[in-house]
């Protein structure tokens, strides 16, 4: 598997990742190598297998649709970068 | 008093032989003189410390007390700590000030714990070196030229140098065996979902679990009572009733069945950790146990799965740094783009970006499949074969790394590389087992890890199993020169 620096710019997009032009090339090959070294995976028959995505084969807990939590907006918001009037603030998004 | 353990500080504090406040003083004494040459802490909260410290001795004068209020501790920076900052080694979270507890934090506090402070860590806890983090690598105190293991270097160079008596740790691929081993510490990482994740930065959601590192299995059972519990919080956290974790600690081991995976023994394997394991094997047959090979023929796919799996639920659990509601932000972003891309592209070191493109990758329409799929595949092979071999023996039992510490800077050029010094750990994680790392000797004066593996919720008696080779050896005494 060998990735080109447009692979590695589009995989960055989708990541919301900026990588420099500098060093793209960088992660062109250290991205390709560790590909490599996964598709080992590839020498086992996996066929009839059932994906296993969790440790435990438990179903997920319900609970009772009732607020739990405080409101503790202020607190949350004191650690944001950019805030006013109770608002998270980020450049203009619609013209 | 940084000699003795936590069973033996507790008894001393029972007995009124030294209060919290004056043992609590003698580790930040510790941490101040000794730690500049580790860099294991990353925040020391002196002042809080000592405050909880007051309230211990007060709760004991009161008869209050419980089996671990007034002995100090300190907790990995990845447990989000309410007005303490909480960064998980990364420049991402270098201001952040979580405005509550981790479940772990809490219960700590509850116990009457003074936390002494929060512990380097590779970033995002990514990295089985501590050399990815933000604030720069920890120093192994058995050699200050050597890493001291990953992630949760600073906690194991910590408890290894006597500056606490115990730390936190997290272990997804291995974070709490192998800097374990490569300090000479014991370090339990409990059965997945014993632990509550609750304010414990997640960085793979299915194989992430918080656990102990000290100095003995007697000490890891202590805080793996305080640890562990349920946690409605925690939508992965399991439903038991409370278990006591010394139970079964003075439990002989006569007939014990321990299986020893001849996977473990191959190519790859240093011979100085191999002799010094056959030691240990051999204590273990003096002991009353019998010893016998077994297989775990998907092991070695390990290393290549976990690649896969955990990259890709780190890119999603990554998802949530965007320089908006917390953490770092770029300097004038031109619009919203700008804003995340610059954000997270500053904000993150290369080996957590890294894991971020990879994870993309193997998520990416078309990739599915062949990566994550395939990968989740060979997970429930890897935890069969497990399953099969724990119908034939109680514990398994082989070395934690392959090798002993290495030197800074020997695998940062190679991921791979680096990534392979977690070979014998990450199956454990990928099957949700509880595995454990206790000193069993020295190669060219550094220590060498023993790993023990239990069944599923076993941890009863792994703990047993380790403190029986504990009693009669003293490997987890030795302290490294320097810091005696």
């Amino acid at each position: 598997m060998s990735l080109s620096h447009d692979d590695v710019r589009k995989i960055a997009h989708l990541a919301r990742l900026a990588v420099s032009d500098a060093d793209v090339d960088a992660y062109a090959r250290s991205l390709s190598s560790i590909l490599d070294f996964v598709e080992q995976m590839e020498a086992v028959k996996t066929d009839h297998v059932a994906p296993m995505a969790h440790p435990q084969d438990t179903a997920q807990r319900l609970r009772d649709d009732v607020v739990s939590e405080a409101d503790q907006r202020e607190r949350f918001q004191s650690i944001a970068p950019a805030v006013e009037a109770g608002l998270y603030l980020v450049p203009k998004v619609i013209e | 008093m940084h000699e003795k353990t936590i069973a033996e500080l507790s008894a001393a504090l029972a007995k009124g032989e030294c209060s919290s406040v004056e043992l609590t003083q003698h580790f930040l004494k510790r941490i101040e003189t000794l730690d500049g040459g580790l860099n294991s802490f990353v925040t020391v909260t002196a002042e809080q410390a000592l405050a909880q410290a007051k309230a211990a001795d007060d709760r004991r004068a009161r008869g209050e007390a419980g089996p671990l209020t007034g002995v100090p501790m300190a907790q990995k920076d990845i447990f989000c700590t309410d007005g303490v900052r909480t960064t998980c080694g990364s420049k991402m979270l270098d201001n952040f000030i979580a405005p509550y507890d981790a479940t772990v934090v809490e219960r700590f506090k509850a116990e009457g714990c003074p936390m002494l402070g929060k512990t380097n860590m590779d970033e995002f806890a990514m990295g089985s070196s501590n050399e990815t983090s933000f604030h720069g690598p920890v120093k192994n105190p058995w050699d200050t030229a050597r890493v001291p293991g990953g992630s949760s270097g600073g906690s194991a160079a910590a408890v290894a140098a006597r500056l606490t008596p115990s730390a936190t740790g997290t272990d997804t691929g291995g974070s709490i065996r192998q800097p374990a081993a490569l300090c000479g510490i014991t370090g339990l990482k409990p059965t997945y979902g014993r632990v509550s994740r609750w304010g414990m930065i997640a960085f793979a959601s299915s194989l992430d679990q918080g656990g102990p590192m000290a100095a003995t299995a007697e000490d890891c059972a202590l805080l793996a009572n305080v640890m562990s519990g349920f946690d409605p919080r925690d939508s992965t956290s399991i439903e038991r009733p409370e278990e006591d974790f010394t139970a079964r600690l003075n439990e002989p081991l006569k007939d014990l069945r321990i299986g020893l995976p001849r996977e473990f023994f191959g190519e790859g394997l240093d011979a100085g950790v191999a002799k010094a394991i056959e030691e240990a094997i051999e204590q273990y047959r003096k002991l009353g146990a019998e010893v016998k090979e077994v297989g775990l023929p998907n092991s070695g796919l390990s290393v290549p799965a976990y690649y896969v799996v955990a990259p890709a639920e780190c890119s999603s659990n990554l998802a949530r740094f965007d320089g908006v509601r917390y953490g770092y932000r770029c300097e004038n972003p031109k619009d919203l783009m700008d804003l995340y891309t610059r954000s997270r592209g500053e904000g993150f070191g290369a080996e957590v970006k890294r894991r971020i493109m990879v994870g993309t990758y193997a998520l990416s329409a078309g990739y599915f499949d062949a990566y994550y799929l395939k990968a989740q595949k060979i997970r429930r092979l890897i935890a069969d074969d497990f399953a099969r071999a724990f119908e034939e023996v109680d514990v398994i039992l082989g070395p934690t790394s392959p090798s002993t510490a290495f030197k800074l800077g020997e695998k940062t050029d190679d991921p791979v590389t680096m990534y392979l010094s977690d070979i014998y750990t990450i199956a454990v994680n990928l099957a949700g087992l509880p595995g454990m790392s206790i000193p069993a000797g020295f190669s060219d004066g550094l220590p060498v890890g023993l790993q023990l593996i239990g069944n599923y919720f076993d941890e009863a008696r792994l703990l047993g199993v380790a403190h029986q080779y504990q009693s009669v050896t003293d490997w987890h005494r030795r302290i490294p020169e320097g810091f005696a």
